[in-house]
């Protein structure tokens, strides 16, 4: 039977014996210190590529279907070159056809064009769209409006502009009402998104650096050449397989596409965003996982090593114990709790320091330090303290009293 | 004294040999001893280095166990128990005094003395006062938070003493307890001895001083792993000078 003050006994003497050898047990740490940094820092990592994530796809919604000419994700790009543009005429169709929608979008995007206020300017990419983009992008301006279906269908000169646009052109002013040039042609502000972020160095999903004008607007200004995106958004009560393969019959249909052959436009989603995460993460993981393993088999090592010298040392304590009435299974848990203690403070260190360390990291790629790591850090240090203990505690516990008293 | 516990002897043991394995050759530390000891008794054990006496003190502490022979503590077949029975019997009926203190050098003197009822499983209050009661006893109620660098050498061994007596064992087990004191010390600690044995505890003490055996009520002496006399002392010294 387990006893508690067994338990409190053997917590005082480690504690006494690791305090007496401060030097000592903090360099015998070293190696669980290490490895439990490498293991928080990975999650603070791994944390911080999964806020990155969501915030990309934040505009990019789970219910969200992009058709486009292009696969954003494929081997086999090369196909989507010779495609038919998608034209403004099948977006409309879409529109007035496919019911299972909550909204169809059309979406026109002009890549790095310069904006500028005053004397500052800066690139970015121009969308062309309209009121509903708020639905499929599930987002609303931080400050201001976005334009209405008025301002877009009349055409309205006024746009909506990323939160880096809206610092670069406005360091100390509110951009609201204020005009600028897009393309050279003048545009008034109404609203500004929040700042999202990008993931893994590509802004290529975020608002942040683009700017947002009506349809018409995009296209008096660019030509009307470019081919479109439509951003359809399911309603709410749809089957989501059976939506998508309605969506594409009727796109298909609309195209004209002869029913043997294969589709001449894209449907996307943002999955191929969580497939780039996963093998993100799996390389960090896999990575992580060999460095801890490493330091923390060395780190248990190291603490049976300091182990075996402890007992040694205490050979006398032990035999004193025995002669007063220590069973073996009382001096094996003293000697497992020193162990285990000696590898919690140094996964106290580990944490410690990880947490300056995280913070560093936070700056590159924001994230925070998540708290479970910490209740798993402290599990993994106990647990090798037990394992790398449980042979000197051994050892220790089947001393022969009589020899252990005559040690010195 | 006619208590009716005397007639069972505290101590039973009869032709206890004890063997020891040197790789090639064998050892006899004990010859087929005997010996009874009964309740309040005083005992020296003497005898010169080789003698046996100190594996003898092995097997009667149950810190050992005989090759053969019989050894009865308090009814008990001591050779028949397991380890945990050992130590059960070690924490409970037996108060080990030892030459070298062996107090835990990191601990207060009273957390030295708590340790026995520690391992008896004593709730911690009830420990707490049996302690401090025990020092008490022994004259060192003011020392109780003093580590053993902190103390003297008399002062060290009544921490020891007052560790032994706080289980309140069948017999205290003293090994040379006066061997690393002075000898005015020495004569202190003997004569808190004679005290607890007035009080009506059991001792034996194992030394080779003549002067330390004369403490005693009864000598029993060991040469080549045998009883070579056992002997009652009809006059023991107590409060006397050492020569």
């Amino acid at each position: 039977m387990f006893r508690l003050h067994e338990l409190r006994e053997g917590l005082r003497i480690a504690f006494t014996a690791i305090i007496s050898n401060k030097m000592r047990s903090v360099l015998t740490t070293l190696g669980i210190v290490i490895g439990i940094v490498v293991v928080t820092l990975m999650a603070t990592v791994i944390e911080g590529l999964g806020t990155a994530l969501d915030n990309s796809i934040k505009s990019l919604g789970a219910d969200v279907y992009y058709i486009s000419k292009w696969d954003w994700f494929s081997d086999e790009w090369w196909k989507s070159r010779n495609r038919k543009e998608i034209s403004l005429a099948e977006a409309r169709q879409m529109q007035e056809k496919f019911t299972l929608a909550e909204a169809v979008v059309p979406v026109v995007q002009a890549w790095q064009k310069t904006m500028k206020y005053r004397n500052k300017s800066v690139k970015g990419n121009v969308i062309g769209t309209e009121e509903a983009y708020l639905i499929t992008s599930g987002v609303v301006p931080e400050q201001g409006r976005f334009f209405n279906d008025l301002e877009g269908s009349s055409g309205r000169p006024v746009c909506v502009i990323g939160h880096d646009v809206a610092n670069t052109l406005f360091e100390n002013e509110d951009p609201i009402g204020k005009t600028i040039k897009i393309n050279g042609y003048s545009y008034r502000v109404i609203g500004v998104f929040e700042k999202e972020g990008s993931f893994l160095g590509s802004a290529m999903f975020s608002k942040d650096s683009q700017s947002f004008i009506p349809l018409p607007n995009f296209y008096r200004v660019f030509g009307n050449e470019r081919s479109i995106d439509i951003h359809v958004k399911m309603g709410p009560d749809v089957d989501k397989e059976d939506a998508k393969a309605e969506m594409i019959g009727l796109f298909r249909q609309i195209r004209r596409v002869p029913p043997a052959d294969e589709d001449d436009f894209g449907v996307n989603t943002q999955d191929f965003l969580k497939k780039i995460f996963e093998s993100v993460v799996g390389t960090i993981g896999v990575i992580g996982f060999l460095i801890t393993s490493l330091s923390l088999l060395v780190g248990g090592v190291g603490i049976m090593n300091i182990m075996f010298v402890s007992v040694k040392e205490r050979t006398k304590e032990i035999g004193t114990r025995k002669a007063l009435g220590a069973k073996r299974r009382t001096i094996l848990i003293q000697f497992l709790i020193e162990a285990a203690a000696l590898c919690l403070i140094g996964g106290i260190i580990g944490i410690g320091l990880s947490y300056p360390l995280s913070l560093i990291i936070d700056t590159v790629l924001p994230s925070s330090m998540p708290l479970w790591v910490v209740g798993v850090s402290l599990s993994i240090s106990i647990t090798v303290g037990l394992v790398s203990g449980i042979v000197p505690a051994y050892t220790a516990a089947r001393m022969n009293p009589v020899d252990a008293l005559r040690y010195e | 004294m006619s208590n009716p516990e005397e007639e069972t002897p505290l101590i039973h043991i009869v032709n206890v040999t004890k063997t020891y394995d040197m790789g090639a050759e064998k050892v006899h530390a004990l010859r087929g001893a005997g010996l009874d000891i009964r309740k309040n008794e005083y005992v020296a054990i003497m005898g010169p280095s080789g003698s046996g006496k100190s594996t003898l003190m092995n097997i009667i502490g149950c810190l050992d166990t005989p090759t053969s022979g019989l050894y009865n503590f308090g009814g008990s077949n001591v050779g028949e128990m397991n380890d945990n029975e050992l130590a059960a019997i070690r924490n409970k009926q037996i108060g080990f005094v030892f030459q070298t203190f062996n107090l835990l050098a990191r601990s207060t003197a009273l957390h030295n003395v708590e340790l026995p009822l520690i391992y008896a499983g004593i709730p911690a209050a009830d420990r707490r006062e049996r302690a401090e009661q025990a020092l008490a006893n022994v004259g060192l109620a003011d020392r109780m938070t003093h580590k053993p660098n902190e103390l003297s050498g008399g002062q060290r061994q009544r921490v020891a003493i007052a560790r032994a007596l706080v289980n309140t064992p069948s017999i205290i087990l003293a090994d040379e307890p006066t061997g690393n004191l002075d000898s005015k010390t020495g004569e202190e600690i003997m004569q808190l001895f004679s005290e607890l044995h007035r009080q009506g505890n059991t001792l034996i003490l194992v030394t080779h001083e003549e002067d330390i055996a004369a403490h005693a009520h009864r000598i029993v002496r060991l040469f080549d792993g045998e009883i070579a006399s056992d002997v009652r002392v009809d006059n023991p010294k107590v409060y006397a000078r050492t020569s």
